[in-house]
């Protein structure tokens, strides 16, 4: 990649990441000049499945993976595109995350960087999405039991839903803002399985709550908690390297333990302000509207939800 | 394909002769009987129940007893159930979190050196198919039994493609299509069992024939379900490199 994309020295860098493309992203989080594409969108591997549809393909089929340097250290990066099929996962963007993670159990980089955007399984290309979310479920164990981290970044337009909730939750590593949502059923899926009212799927303030990236963070489910900017991904994703759990039967047993005793704790609450409110957050209705770093500082006095069991 | 599905307790039966220890507690599969001259241990779904949140804390347990008890047991995971339980509460709970580690604990299993074998007999679909019978070392298949990631009229639905279209398509595009022989064809269902054999002996023959690697994407090459995805993987492993 020649120019830049963001311009540091304009401030680029407080674009936001949920507004970014994923070309945008990378650029902006990797050391200027340092990504290399494989498989760039010039070999026009796109998908051999959607004109039976009709549909429009993407040259990159909306991921776009390869290597890069994240301060100075060798990390290899996979981005998904969401403004492409709600950035599902088909055969060929499937397969281009499942060769990234094998090549990393060979080139051993400092990390391996996911750049969540997806809705989940593309269904024009169901079995093949579904299978190879599979398939990088089981590499991204296989790379962390090499020692390698692999870390999520999740605040893109499409969230991380259906299987790509799934991966997320194999990481060993996520960073999450406001934006970012971790589901696996989405509220359209829910509501039009269950009805409107077990979930309301336009009302916005519902879904933020119950997915969106606070919740995830104040209940564990995700590790950092970052500005909607690509500078805050590139410094949360920089911390987190720097401090991976280990893929073992030790953080497996303690992963099982904190998700038992969140069953216990809050296995009877509706909404996520109860459960707020049991973590011994004084004024839950308010955490929606808290800055970063208000909930920063909220966050710091409720130590139980850092932990190394993922 | 409309041949009847296999139950659990026929297969319990033919996986084990001599009896078993093996008990279903509202849909969930737990436990373990002899097999050739050790253990093998059982996990699972029956009846078409969705997963939820306790559902996949309970199932991992079960999986996390397995390999503290070492030994390198087998683990089969038996599957006929729904797709995840799709609540505003498991949602709230994060069920994705709970449905990877299930994952995960299979995978850490199959690492430690404790064979892990999926059996899909029923139904099964999207995020509880990857939880269970998907991350397993190998998938197989009994006639009847129906994976699917949505059904055809859901499909219809989102894609806003005629339901007849849709049925046209799916009998010669199995990329998309629901059903066992279109898992079999993508990879993901690596062989479909014969019932009316012992499963003891065709099970021990999967644990016996396991592959190193996730050979999943070149058998979809080899049967045409997944043209692509074999040599996409291969390309990125060639040309990436530490820059």
């Amino acid at each position: 990649m020649g120019e830049r994309i963001i311009d540091p020295a304009t401030e680029g860098w407080a674009a936001s990441w949920y507004e970014a493309s994923a070309r945008a992203r990378l650029d902006g989080l990797l050391d200027a000049g340092s990504f290399r594409e494989v498989i760039g969108p010039e070999q026009r591997r796109m998908s051999p499945h959607l004109p039976l549809f009709d549909l429009p393909r993407a040259f990159d089929d909306g991921m776009i993976v390869g290597s890069g340097r994240l301060d100075g250290k060798p990390v290899l990066v996979a981005a998904q595109e969401g403004r492409f099929m709600g950035g599902a996962f088909g055969e060929v963007h499937g397969a281009k995350l499942v060769g990234l993670l094998r090549a990393a159990l060979a080139l051993k980089p400092d990390a391996v960087l996911i750049l969540f955007d997806t809705g989940g399984v593309r269904l024009q290309e169901a079995n093949a999405g579904e299978t190879a979310i599979a398939e990088v479920m089981r590499a991204i164990t296989q790379v962390r039991a090499a020692g390698v981290p692999v870390i999520g970044l999740i605040g893109g337009r499409a969230g991380a839903y259906g299987g790509g909730g799934l991966i997320a939750g194999t990481c060993s590593r996520l960073v999450v803002s406001e934006g970012g949502r971790i589901s696996v059923s989405g509220p359209e899926v829910i509501e039009t399985n269950r009805g409107a009212e077990e979930f309301d799927s336009r009302d916005r303030a519902l879904v933020w709550r119950t997915m969106g990236g606070k919740h995830r963070r104040l209940t564990g489910g995700a590790d950092a908690y970052a500005d909607d900017t690509v500078r805050a991904f590139r410094q949360a994703a920089l911390d987190a390297i720097a401090r991976a759990p280990a893929f073992d039967l030790a953080t497996l047993e303690a992963e099982q333990k904190r998700l038992e005793e969140r069953l216990a704790r809050f296995g009877d609450c509706r909404d996520a302000t109860e459960i707020w409110g049991r973590l011994g957050v004084n004024d839950p209705a308010a955490v929606p509207a808290l800055t970063t770093a208000e909930f920063d500082a909220l966050l710091a006095g409720l130590g139980e939800t850092t932990h190394d069991a993922r | 394909m409309t041949r009847a599905k296999t139950t659990l307790s026929e297969i319990l039966s033919s996986l084990f002769p001599e009896g078993h220890a093996v008990t279903v507690t509202n849909g969930l599969v737990s436990g373990e009987g002899p097999f050739r001259g050790g253990r093998l241990a059982v996990i699972g779904i029956d009846g078409d129940v969705p997963l939820g949140v306790e559902g996949a804390c309970r199932l991992a347990a079960d999986v996390l007893d397995v390999v503290r008890r070492g030994n390198r047991t087998p683990i089969l995971v038996a599957i006929d159930s729904d797709s995840q339980r799709m609540s505003r509460r498991d949602e709230l709970l994060g069920l994705n979190e709970y449905l990877a580690h299930l994952a995960k604990t299979l995978l850490l299993a199959d690492a430690q050196g404790h064979p892990t074998v999926g059996l899909i007999y029923g139904h099964s679909a999207a995020g509880a198919f990857i939880a269970t019978a998907l991350a397993t070392r190998i998938l197989v298949g009994l006639p009847g039994a129906n994976p699917s990631v949505m059904d055809l009229p859901s499909v219809a639905r989102v894609t806003k493609l005629p339901l007849e279209r849709l049925e046209a398509m799916a009998k010669d595009m199995p990329v998309f299509a629901p059903g066992l022989d279109n898992m079999v064809r993508t990879g993901a269902v690596q062989a479909v069992l014969d019932p009316a054999r012992p499963l003891a002996e065709q099970i021990a023959a999967v644990i016996d024939a396991l592959p190193a690697e996730d050979t999943r994407d070149r058998a979809g090459r080899e049967r045409g379900g997944r043209p692509v995805a074999e040599a996409i993987a291969a390309q990125v492993v060639r040309d990436a490199s530490l820059g």
